[in-house]
């Protein structure tokens, strides 16, 4: 019986091939004629440097997706085990809503052609036609929106760690929506896409403020909104720890993160090919290393230092907290300076985490220490540091983190008002991941769901 | 002496903890358990089939007292345990043979003490 089925896949296998013979033939021919007619005009050269160029942001944009799988790590990991699919799906989801949305709308507002004076934008549905000539540090429209749909991204999913636990579910499909849809393309726009801030001469090379800050403080405002998880304040306000569930997965999210972010920074250059260019980015992937490994190790002297032991929680934290304030201004200080944003990054994170528990804002991963605090350091780095006018610098980093802040503020309260944001307090005793998903992280485990 | 065994809700823990501590008993052992009464089990899926989950997620609460805080200490777990719900959970007590501490050989009342 086998041989004659064979037979038969060798036969239909020929038929195929003698079928699809001259239509190959003819395919080949029509793609030899467009070679050639494009060597005429371009030079070997130029479709070399822009193949590498594009190739370069091609890896970087991949390099910015797996981050994605950093940020679900870090926040699984800090968290309880109870909410462990509930944390994992809104990552999972930041991703694949993001994708879409930012290919209908946010692609178009955040790089189109200004519309209203310089603060809203729009470029049409979807992407853009391939038009210019192959060459050096010109990008396929194509793989731009891959590049920055990885950043739109990764703004959206910072929020997720600060709204953990407590959250409903398809409320956070909603805000998702929303960031990557208007919420930061509309920002990203008024500098990355030539609107008012970039007239003004705001800099921010690759995000610390248009993408970090903007998660920190949407962040920030689903916490607050929300109010603290069960228990994370006693009724005289003191603050309790509830440890996260898993620190080999929160570091493994950590080193994912700081492997991703070179293709956050270095990619940001947009082009390797040239001299000027190559030294650029070895530059900043330098820049990003020594602010990231200074962010966590002063991280874990001043934990050291306060709680007369060292932090492991905080000194990831503070490897983040490091990587943001770069981010900005990775291409435009010595590698000297770098170090001195770390260190500063590293501190200021501890300092937002204390002040979040003063304040009685339940921040369960400390995504607005690390984003938005240090996303804002990273803003004024740039002046201080960078050379870049301070005046531009302190507008940029004030207006930005407030539109992003208020705007969510609203939403999240609206939200509130129909009841949708926050899930029943039995179901959060009980774990998000039985109540809204029905299905458990550690199936055969027996895992403590007392508080 | 007497041996409190009681099985209650995890998320009444907390509660349950602090009206023992209210009523001075200090001494405790708790683990998880899993086990159903009257409450019936709830439901998860996985790849969209159905699994009942029978067994519900308890917690077991073990306390050696003394004769005169037999009643204190039922008092405190109703107290932090009970929400009038199928669910709430149960309280056994059973006599206590012997209690030796380990690290100074005491026994009975002043061991438990």
């Amino acid at each position: 019986m086998k041989g004659r089925w064979f037979g038969v896949l060798m036969g239909a296998m020929a038929v195929a091939v003698i079928v699809a013979m001259p239509v190959l033939a003819q395919e080949v021919a029509v793609e030899e004629a467009v070679v050639e007619e494009a060597a005429a005009e371009v030079s070997e050269n130029a479709l070399a440097a822009f193949a590498i160029d594009n190739l370069f942001i091609f890896i970087g944009a991949v390099l910015v997706i797996f981050m994605q799988p950093g940020f679900a790590m870090v926040e699984a990991g800090f968290n309880s085990a109870k909410n462990t699919v509930n944390i994992l799906f809104k990552n999972v989801m930041d991703l694949c809503i993001g994708v879409l949305l930012y290919y209908l709308i946010g692609y178009g507002l955040m790089y189109g052609d200004s519309v209203i004076g310089g603060f809203l934008g729009w470029g049409g549905v979807g992407i853009g036609e391939f038009t210019d000539a192959p060459a050096a540090g010109v990008l396929h429209p194509q793989v731009d929106f891959l590049f920055q749909v990885a950043f739109a991204a990764t703004a959206a999913t910072i929020v997720s760690g600060s709204v953990a636990g407590r959250m409903k579910f398809s409320s956070y499909l909603i805000y998702s929506a929303v960031i990557t849809g208007l919420i930061y393309p509309i920002s990203g726009f008024w500098k990355w896409g030539g609107g008012w801030l970039d007239a003004m001469g705001f800099y921010d090379f690759a995000g610390s403020i248009l993408v970090h800050a903007v998660g920190g403080f949407a962040g920030l405002a689903g916490a607050i909104v929300l109010g603290p998880r069960i228990g994370r304040f006693s009724k005289d306000g003191k603050p309790r720890a509830m440890p996260g569930h898993n620190l080999p997965i929160a570091a493994l999210g950590v080193f994912i993160l700081w492997v991703g972010w070179y293709g956050f920074n270095p990619a940001s250059q947009l082009a390797i090919v040239g001299a000027d260019n190559t030294a650029a980015v070895m530059k900043i992937a330098v820049n990003t290393t020594l602010a990231a490994a200074a962010g966590g190790f002063v991280s874990m002297l001043l934990t050291w230092a306060l709680h007369k032991k060292p932090e492991l929680s905080m000194a990831l934290n503070g490897i983040l907290a490091g990587l943001v304030g770069i981010t900005a201004n990775c291409d435009s200080v010595t590698n000297v300076e770098a170090i001195i944003i770390g260190v500063v990054a590293g501190v200021l994170v501890v300092l937002g985490i204390k002040l979040l528990d003063k304040l009685r804002i339940d921040d369960p991963v400390g995504a607005w220490p690390v984003h938005g605090l240090c996303g804002v350091w990273g803003g004024l780095a740039t002046g201080i540091f960078g050379g870049h006018p301070m005046v531009a610098q302190i507008v940029g980093t004030v207006v930005v983190p407030l539109w992003s802040f208020v705007a969510m503020i609203i939403l999240f309260s609206v939200l509130k008002a129909f009841g949708m944001l926050r899930v029943s307090a039995a179901e959060e005793v009980r774990g998000l991941d039985i109540g809204e998903h029905g299905e458990e992280a550690y199936s055969g485990f027996q895992i403590f769901t007392t508080e | 002496m007497k041996l409190i065994i009681a099985y209650i809700q995890p998320e009444r823990l907390n509660a349950v903890k602090q009206s023992l501590y209210g009523s001075e008993i200090y001494k405790m052992s708790v683990t998880n358990a899993l086990g159903c009464g009257q409450q019936k089990g709830y439901h998860e899926s996985y790849r969209g089939v159905d699994i009942e989950v029978n067994l519900l997620k308890k917690i077991r609460i073990e306390v050696a007292v003394n004769d005169e805080f037999v009643k204190p200490t039922i008092a405190a777990i109703i107290d932090g345990a009970r929400t009038g719900k199928i669910g709430d959970g149960k309280i056994f007590v059973m006599s206590l043979d012997e209690c030796i501490r380990i690290r100074t050989g005491e026994t009975g009342k002043e061991a438990i003490g």
